[in-house]
C-alpha cells in the first residue's frame, strides 16, 4: 500500500480512538452549523447569493492574468511592492529578504493559511526571526506545537481545559483558570506588548481588488489590524486565485463569506489595505508587500473541471457539514486544508502519491456541495479525483495538471472491477453467479471491515429475477 | 401520463432485497401500470463508477442501454441508482457513440417514490395498526434526487403511521458503497451515530427508499441486538394498505 | 528582484494558457434593503448592540452633554481623540480631562499610546444598517491605531450619514475611484470565539465600542 494512505489510515485511527477530540468536534461543528443556518432562513435569497458569488469567483478566474497585471500596477502606483512566487520556497525566502533588509527580528502575524502551505513560520525562525501567532487559535496551536485542525478555527479541536493546561504551562505567573473569558484577557494581555514592539507584521488577505489595488482582510480579534497598522513593514501573502475584478464585488463576497464560515453577518473588522503610510499620517508601515504565490494553482487551473477548485474563498462551510470530518478532525487528514476542500486541493497541490489517498474518505454524501457558498461542485470534483488516482490514461488530466495520475491502482482493484465489469456484462453470467449466491447463502463470505460493525447481509433464497420469470411478468414492449 | 414502464430493479434489490423489488411492482400494477422488466439488466455502474472506474462502469452501462430503448418512463427503486441513471450516464457517456441513448433514458428515470406522488398521485389506505416509525432519507434522495420529500408526503397519507424524526437526520448513514469497506472505521462510527438516533427514537422501524443504507443500518442494527426492524418504503406501503 | 520576475512571467504565462470562454452572466441584484431613516436607526442599533457595542442616540445640538457623561460613567481619566475640529471640540468641552490630540507620530507615542491611554473618540464617514457597521477612512488627523489600541472607543456618527448597506456605501461613495490608505469596517468590540466557539469580548482590539447618534 502507498505509504501516505498507510500513514493516512493510522491518522484516522488514532482519531477515532480519541472520544474527546470527537466530543469536541461534534459539539464545535453543531454550533457553527446552526450558526449558519440562521443566517440563511430564507433559502431562494441563499441560493441568489450563491449564485452572485460564483460568478463573481467565476469570472475572476477566466481572467486571471489580465486581473493579477491590473492588481499589480494599482497597487505599485498606491506605493504597494508586489512580488511573485512559484513555489512556497521561493515565497518563504523573499519574504525573508524583506524582513532581513528591514532588520526585522521579530513579527506578529495575522491568520493565513497560505503560509501554513509554505511553512513560513518554520523558515523564518531558522533563520534567526521570531514570529509570532496573534491569533488566539493560531497562538494556541503554536504553544501546542500542531497545525490548525480548521480553516478558520485553527484550535477547534481543543477544549477549554486543554487551553487552560497550555497556558499554565507557557504563562506560569498567571493563575490557572479555564474560564474562557479570563483566557481571552491573559491572551490580550501577553500579545498587546508583541504588538507594540514587533518590527513586521504578516498577513494573509481575503480578497485582493483588481480595480482599486487593495487588500482585503476579515477578522474578529483586532490583531489582524494590529499586524498591519503598528509595525513599520507588512507583508501580505496570499495565493495568485484570491484576486477579484472591481471593488463592487467585495460587499456580496464579504457578505456570504462570514455567514458561511461562522455564522455571523460580518466580523468585527473589515480592513481594506491600499496604501503604506502617505506623508502627514502618523501611523501605519512605512511599507507594504504582497507576495503573490502559484504553488500549484496555475496548474489546477488547466483542467477546465478541476479549475473550480480554485473558486474557495476559505469559507470552511464545507468542512463543518462533512459527516467524516465530525469524527476524525482535521488532523487525521493530515496536509494543510482538511474536510471537503482538503480532499479536493490537496491532492492536486501534493499530487496524487502523497495525498489522492484523501479522496477515500468521502461517502459523496453531497452535504458540502449544498453549502458552499461559491458553489463548487466537491462531490462532483471528489468522483473525479478518484478516477485520477486509478487512472493513468490520456482523456483525463494531462501530467502538467495532475502528478501521479493513476499511482493508487492496484491490480486486485482493478482486476476486482474487470470482473465485475464481466459478470454485469454478460446476463448469463450474472445469471449464474446470483443463483450461486442465492444458493449459497449461508456460506456468504463475511469481510472485516463490514463485520466489525454489522452483520454480514445474506442473499436472499430466490433473486428479483427468479422470482419475477416465474411470475411470468413481461419483458419487453 | 404514461401506463407503461420499465422496471430497473438494481443489482442490490436483485441479490438481497427481491421483496422490496416484488412490492415496488406490485404497488405499481395496482395503480394500473403496466410494469415491463427487461431481464437482461444488471447494475446501473455506481459501484465502480465511485471507486474512479469509469472505464469499467461505461462497459457494463453500454450493455445495457438498448434494453430501455422504447420512449416509456424508468423506475428505480433506488434515490442513489436513481441518481446514478439519471445524474450520471450521460456524462459518463459525453464523447461516446451511445451519447444519444444514455441521455435518453435518463431524461425519463424517476425513483419509485418520485413516480408514485407525481406521475400516479399515489393514494394510500392505511389498513394497518397504529406504529411509530422513523425515516432515514439517504443523501442520494436528500440532496441528488431531491425526493426525500415523497417518502415523507407518502408517509403522511398513513394516518395510523405516525413518524418520528431523529436527531442529525440529514447527516449521512455512512455506507457510501465502497467507503464502507475502504473506510470500514470511518463507516463504522457513522452507522453508530446514525443508529444510536434512529434508537433513540423509539420507534419500531426505520423506512428508507435505499437498500443500500438499509442493508448498513440493519446490519448495525442487528449486530447491537436491536430490535428495530428496517423496511423499504415500498415494502411498508403495500403491508400497510393491504 | 530577477526570481520574482522570472515567476511573474511564468505565472503569467502558465494563466494565460489556461484562459476558458467564459460568457458573463448578470444577476439580479435586488438582494439589498432600503429602510426608512428610523428602521436604519433601529437596524443599526440592533445589529451593534447583539455583539456588546452600546448604542445612545443623542440630539445633535446636545451630544457633547452626553459625551462628558459617558466619561464620567466609565471612568476614562486619559482620553485621545483626533488632531482635527471634532477633537479640538471634546478637548474644550472637558476641560477638566486629561485629553489628548493624537498630533504625534506613533514612533513618539507608541508607549503612551499602549499603556496610558483610557479611550479614544474619533468620528466616522459613515455607517452601514444591514451590518450594524461603522466605516472609517482613517487619515492624517485620526490615524489607524486611534480606534484600535485604546480599550475604549466612542464614534460620533450622524444619522443622516447611515446608508442601508456596504453594497449601497460603495456605490454611492464611488469607492471604485479610489480607496484611501486604510480603510475599515467596525462593527462592535473585538472577540473571539477560538476557545469552545464560545463568544469572549475585548480581546486584541477595544473592549468597548460606543456609538452616539446624533439625529434631531
Amino acid at each position: 500500500m502507498n505509504a501516505a494512505k498507510q500513514a493516512f489510515l493510522k491518522r484516522i485511527d488514532d482519531a477515532l480512538h480519541n472520544p474527546q477530540m470527537r466530543r469536541n468536534f461534534r459539539k464545535a461543528m453543531d454550533g457553527i452549523r446552526s450558526k449558519r443556518a440562521e443566517q440563511f432562513i430564507d433559502d431562494d435569497v441563499l441560493q441568489l447569493k450563491r449564485d452572485k458569488a460564483r460568478i463573481i469567483r467565476t469570472n475572476s478566474l477566466s481572467k486571471q492574468a489580465e486581473l493579477l497585471e491590473k492588481l499589480e500596477a494599482r497597487l505599485t502606483q498606491n506605493g504597494i511592492q508586489v512580488h511573485w512566487a512559484e513555489t512556497a520556497q521561493q515565497a518563504n525566502e523573499i519574504i525573508y529578504q524583506l524582513l532581513n533588509a528591514a532588520g526585522a527580528k521579530t513579527a506578529v502575524k495575522g491568520k493565513s493559511m497560505v503560509s501554513e502551505e509554505t511553512e513560513l513560520n518554520h523558515y523564518l525562525q531558522q533563520r534567526g526571526i521570531e514570529v509570532i501567532e496573534s491569533d488566539l487559535g493560531e497562538y494556541i496551536i503554536q504553544l501546542a506545537k500542531e497545525p490548525p485542525s480548521h480553516i478558520v478555527a485553527p484550535a477547534i479541536h481543543k477544549n477549554r481545559i486543554e487551553v487552560a493546561e497550555l497556558f499554565q504551562q507557557f504563562h506560569p505567573d498567571i493563575p490557572y483558570t479555564e474560564d474562557i473569558n479570563q483566557l481571552t484577557a491573559t491572551a490580550r494581555q501577553v500579545l498587546r506588548e508583541r504588538f507594540a514592539t514587533a518590527d513586521a507584521g504578516i498577513s494573509g488577505v481575503n480578497f485582493a481588488v483588481a480595480e482599486t489595488g487593495t487588500l482585503c482582510l476579515v477578522e474578529n480579534e483586532g490583531n489582524g489590524r494590529l499586524s498591519t497598522s503598528a509595525p513599520d513593514i507588512h507583508i501580505a501573502i496570499t495565493g495568485i486565485e484570491k484576486v477579484v475584478e472591481k471593488f463592487s464585488d467585495v460587499p456580496p463576497l464579504l457578505d456570504i463569506l462570514t455567514k458561511s464560515a461562522t455564522g455571523q453577518p460580518i466580523t468585527t473588522y473589515f480592513n481594506m489595505i491600499s496604501r503604506p503610510r502617505q506623508p502627514g499620517e502618523k501611523d501605519g508601515p512605512k511599507q507594504v508587500h504582497l507576495v503573490l504565490l502559484d504553488n500549484g494553482r496555475s496548474r489546477i487551473g488547466h483542467d477546465a473541471e478541476l479549475l473550480d477548485t480554485l473558486r474557495c474563498i476559505r469559507c470552511g462551510a464545507c468542512i463543518n457539514h462533512c459527516p467524516v470530518y465530525v469524527h476524525v478532525g482535521g488532523h487525521a487528514y493530515g496536509n494543510v486544508y482538511p474536510g471537503p476542500i482538503g480532499i479536493v486541493l490537496e491532492p492536486q497541490r501534493l499530487g496524487i502519491e502523497q495525498a489522492g489517498a484523501l479522496t477515500s474518505a468521502c461517502t459523496l454524501c453531497g452535504a458540502c456541495g449544498e453549502v458552499c457558498p461559491v458553489r463548487i461542485p466537491l462531490p462532483a470534483l471528489i468522483s473525479r479525483l478518484r478516477a485520477e488516482t486509478v487512472n493513468a490514461q490520456q482523456g483525463m488530466a494531462s501530467d502538467n495538471t495532475l502528478s501521479g495520475k493513476g499511482k493508487l491502482r492496484t491490480h486486485s482493484e482493478a482486476l476486482s472491477w474487470k470482473l465485475w465489469s464481466w459478470l454485469n456484462r454478460n446476463p448469463l453470467v450474472y445469471k449464474g453467479f446470483t443463483r450461486l449466491a442465492t444458493r449459497m447463502r449461508f456460506a456468504a463470505p463475511s469481510i472485516p471491515g463490514w463485520s466489525r460493525y454489522r452483520t454480514s447481509p445474506k442473499p436472499a433464497p430466490q433473486s428479483l429475477k427468479e422470482m419475477l420469470k416465474q411470475n411470468g411478468l413481461r419483458e419487453n414492449l | 401520463m404514461s401506463d407503461h414502464v420499465y422496471f430497473y430493479g438494481t443489482c442490490l434489490i436483485d441479490l438481497y432485497y427481491p421483496n422490496a423489488g416484488m412490492a415496488s411492482i406490485k404497488l405499481l400494477q395496482d395503480s394500473g401500470v403496466n410494469v415491463i422488466y427487461p431481464p437482461a439488466q444488471s447494475c446501473c455502474g455506481q459501484p465502480a463508477y465511485n471507486s474512479g472506474y469509469r472505464d469499467e462502469a461505461l462497459d457494463v452501462v453500454a450493455a445495457q442501454l438498448g434494453l430501455f430503448s422504447e420512449n416509456i418512463p424508468l423506475v428505480v427503486p433506488s434515490a442513489s441508482c436513481a441518481d446514478m441513471i439519471k445524474n450520471h450516464w450521460p456524462s459518463l457517456f459525453e464523447h461516446h457513440a451511445l451519447a444519444g441513448q444514455a441521455q435518453a433514458i435518463a431524461s425519463r428515470t424517476y425513483e419509485l417514490t418520485e413516480f408514485l406522488v407525481n406521475v400516479l398521485q399515489f393514494k394510500a389506505q392505511d389498513l394497518g395498526e397504529p406504529i411509530q416509525v422513523a425515516v432515514h432519507s439517504s443523501c442520494s434522495a436528500l440532496r441528488k434526487m431531491q425526493v426525500a420529500v415523497h417518502i415523507n408526503s407518502l408517509l403522511k397519507q398513513l394516518k395510523n403511521v405516525e413518524v418520528i424524526e431523529h436527531e442529525y437526520k440529514t447527516e449521512c448513514c455512512g455506507f457510501g458503497g465502497t467507503f464502507a469497506i475502504k473506510q470500514a472505521d470511518i463507516s463504522g462510527a457513522m452507522v453508530e451515530a446514525k443508529t444510536t438516533h434512529l434508537q433513540n427514537t423509539g420507534a419500531s422501524r426505520v423506512i428508507s427508499q435505499d437498500c443500500g443504507c438499509l442493508m448498513n443500518i440493519g446490519g448495525a442494527l442487528q449486530k447491537q441486538q436491536s430490535r428495530m426492524q428496517t423496511q423499504h418504503i415500498a415494502e411498508f406501503l403495500l403491508e400497510r394498505c393491504s | 528582484m530577477s526570481t520574482s520576475n522570472q515567476s511573474r512571467a511564468r505565472i503569467l504565462q502558465r494563466l494565460r494558457n489556461n484562459a476558458f470562454a467564459y460568457q458573463v452572466e448578470s444577476t439580479r441584484n435586488n438582494l439589498q434593503p432600503d429602510w426608512t431613516p428610523e428602521e436604519k436607526i433601529r437596524q443599526f442599533t440592533d445589529k451593534i448592540t447583539a455583539v456588546k457595542g452600546e448604542v445612545i442616540q443623542v440630539k445633535r445640538d446636545n451630544w457633547q452633554t452626553t459625551l462628558s457623561e459617558q466619561f464620567s460613567r466609565k471612568n476614562l481619566k486619559r482620553i485621545l481623540v483626533g488632531d482635527n475640529a471634532l477633537g479640538e471640540q471634546i478637548r474644550r468641552d472637558n476641560p477638566q480631562r486629561d485629553i489628548g490630540l493624537y498630533e504625534q507620530s506613533i514612533e513618539n507615542f507608541k508607549d503612551s499610546l499602549f499603556h496610558q491611554i483610557d479611550a479614544s473618540v474619533s468620528g466616522c464617514r459613515c455607517a452601514i444598517a444591514e451590518t450594524g457597521s461603522l466605516v472609517l477612512w482613517p487619515d492624517a488627523a485620526e490615524p489607524r491605531l486611534l480606534s484600535l489600541v485604546p480599550p475604549v472607543h466612542i464614534v460620533i456618527l450622524e444619522s443622516q450619514q447611515l446608508f442601508n448597506s456596504f453594497a449601497e456605501v460603495v456605490e454611492k461613495q464611488q469607492w471604485q475611484n479610489g480607496m484611501p490608505a486604510n480603510a475599515l469596517l467596525i462593527s462592535g468590540p473585538s472577540k473571539t470565539a477560538d476557545i469552545e466557539q464560545t463568544l469572549a469580548y475585548g480581546i486584541h482590539g477595544p473592549k468597548q465600542l460606543l456609538v452616539l447618534i446624533l439625529s434631531d
